[in-house]
């Protein structure tokens, strides 16, 4: 079980949140896209061994978003941020590998 | 009472079991140091690599092949499944595919020389309510369809041949009924992967073991090599079969594929008596359940939520998972929880696999299997054989091209079969 930190409610249980993937993607305009390019926004997110910015959603108190730096390999928690605010800086990456894989 | 103890003393049970099992052989297959170069170069030694690598040296006579692996052979996904094996799916493609790798395992043990403990032993696939009756039963249809054998059962018939199940209306999820495949089973995962390699490794292919990819070496769009902790091997050709891995080896190859990698739990009681003899799938309560040879209870359950590559997973999601075995099968409520695990399931967004070319060149994946890839080993093995042999896909895996995605022509099992595989 992990306790994430909701920037709205405090240290939760996981079991209160939905989990949205990697955060920080874009809505593109689908006018100007080619299909390849429609099909990697649609069906493409990172899925790095190391730490990830991916949202969550705390269904079960504010009911809002939010992006939460996490490591993939060790289930450390980062600092969690707002959308469309600056993204802190990755924790430290010390024996991980393929940030951006 | 004497009879509920005789139940759960698992010490004379196992010794008694542990006689059915067959010691193994010294020696299954050579260790080897890698050579220089190969024709092919299969990245990970799991089931599915290894039978691809087995199919490639029967089927199409190509054996300067080298089967690498990060670890120990069969020590991922391959060691950490449920052994659950059917082929009912709903969908043309998969059902396609699926039955394919069923009919190959039913002579897969005289195929190969080698002992599996394959049992037909049926599958059963609970339905819940009327919604879940009306998918299950259309999905019945669709196997007739497809000539897969499959069976409407009604409460009574389940509980006929499950005594041990509770079909009482009283209950969250009461049983409406279930479709059953007689032909599904369970097979002994570690010894399908030794079967393989022991073959694969007889017809002169090398299996090289705490091996780590690295990189690979491609030019002009072509792949050239493949570098390892234990240097670089020139080769022809490269497929991938790595599983929860795959989208990091095709980051380093140059692109990017639609994987999630999730943590899978599942989890072992003691020895037990024989009390089941049937597989029970429950895709609604996120249960799955068998009874292995030895006596173990062997059960699966749902993914966690997050994407993750640590092989463990969140107990709330065994406790989910354990809460509604429980209620189908109030007699586990006396059994112990002896082991549980988790391994990393690649999942692709129609929960379907990927099988064929990338857009590099002579670099090949077999990836996206997923929650219920051990099924599908010796299908999955002989169709990436095919398609790495000839550089073209097999007509059954042509439907799970990696340009699916863009082409819109997904196979939605996740909506269609619900989570479990």
């Amino acid at each position: 079980m992990l306790y994430i930190p909701c920037p709205y409610c405090g240290l939760r249980n996981e079991t209160e949140f939905h989990y949205g993937a990697e955060a920080g993607v874009g809505y593109p305009d689908p006018n100007t896209l080619t299909d390849d390019e429609w099909a990697k926004y649609i069906h493409i997110r990172a899925n790095p061994k190391g730490w990830l910015a991916e949202r969550w959603v705390h269904f079960a108190g504010c009911s809002r978003w939010f992006n939460l730096w996490r490591n993939t390999v060790t289930h450390e928690i980062g600092p969690a941020y707002l959308p469309f605010t600056e993204q802190p800086k990755a924790p430290s990456n010390i024996g991980q590998e393929e940030q951006k894989a | 009472m004497t009879n509920t103890n005789q139940i759960l003393t698992p010490g004379t049970i196992g010794r008694r079991r542990a006689a059915i099992i067959p010691e193994q052989p010294p020696q299954l297959w050579k260790s080897v140091k890698p050579k220089k170069a190969y024709d092919i170069v299969i990245v990970g030694g799991g089931g599915h690599g290894l039978a691809t690598a087995y199919y490639l040296a029967k089927n199409h006579g190509l054996t300067n092949i080298a089967v690498v692996e990060k670890g120990w052979l069969a020590g991922g996904n391959a060691a950490r499944n449920t052994t659950i094996i059917r082929s009912n799916y709903l969908w043309d493609e998969s059902a396609s595919i699926y039955e394919h790798s069923l009919k190959l395992w039913e002579t897969l043990e005289e195929d190969l020389g080698y002992e599996m403990f394959f049992s037909q032993r049926g599958v059963l696939t609970l339905a819940h309510s009327v919604s879940d009756v009306r998918s299950k039963r259309r999905n019945l249809y669709a196997n007739a369809l497809n000539g897969i054998d499959s069976e409407w059962l009604t409460p009574q018939e389940v509980k006929k041949l499950v005594p041990i199940i509770n079909i009482s209306e009283d209950v969250r999820y009461p049983v409406h009924g279930a479709t059953y495949q007689p032909r599904g089973g369970i097979a002994k995962h570690d010894w399908v992967a030794w079967g393989y390699a022991k073959a694969a490794s007889d017809l002169g292919v090398d299996i090289i073991q705490g091996t780590e990819v690295t990189g690979f070496d491609i030019r002009n769009n072509k792949v050239q090599g493949v570098h390892t902790s234990q240097g670089t091997i020139a080769t022809g050709k490269v497929g991938l079969v790595a599983a929860g891995h795959s989208s990091i080896l095709a980051n380093l190859a140059g692109f990017s594929i639609p994987i999630q990698s999730r943590p899978l739990q599942a989890l072992v009681s003691p020895l037990l008596e024989q009390v089941l003899n049937t597989v029970v799938m429950s895709g609604a309560v996120h249960v799955y359940v068998s009874q292995a040879h030895k006596g173990e209870l062997v059960m699966g359950a749902g993914t966690d939520a997050f994407n993750s590559y640590a092989q463990r997973g969140g107990f709330h999601v065994v406790e989910h998972q354990l809460a509604a075995a429980l209620e189908l099968f109030p007699i586990f409520s006396r059994a112990q929880v002896l082991r549980t695990w988790g391994g990393i399931v690649d999942i692709a967004p129609d929960a379907s696999p990927i099988i064929g070319l990338t857009p590099v060149e002579n670099l090949f994946i077999n990836a996206g299997w997923g929650t219920g890839g051990f099924k599908a080993t010796p299908g999955s093995g002989w169709v990436m054989a095919h398609t790495m042999a000839n550089g073209t896909p097999h007509k059954l895996n042509k439907p799970f091209a990696l340009d699916r995605f863009a082409t819109g022509h997904l196979i939605d099992e996740h909506g269609a079969a619900g989570v479990a595989h």
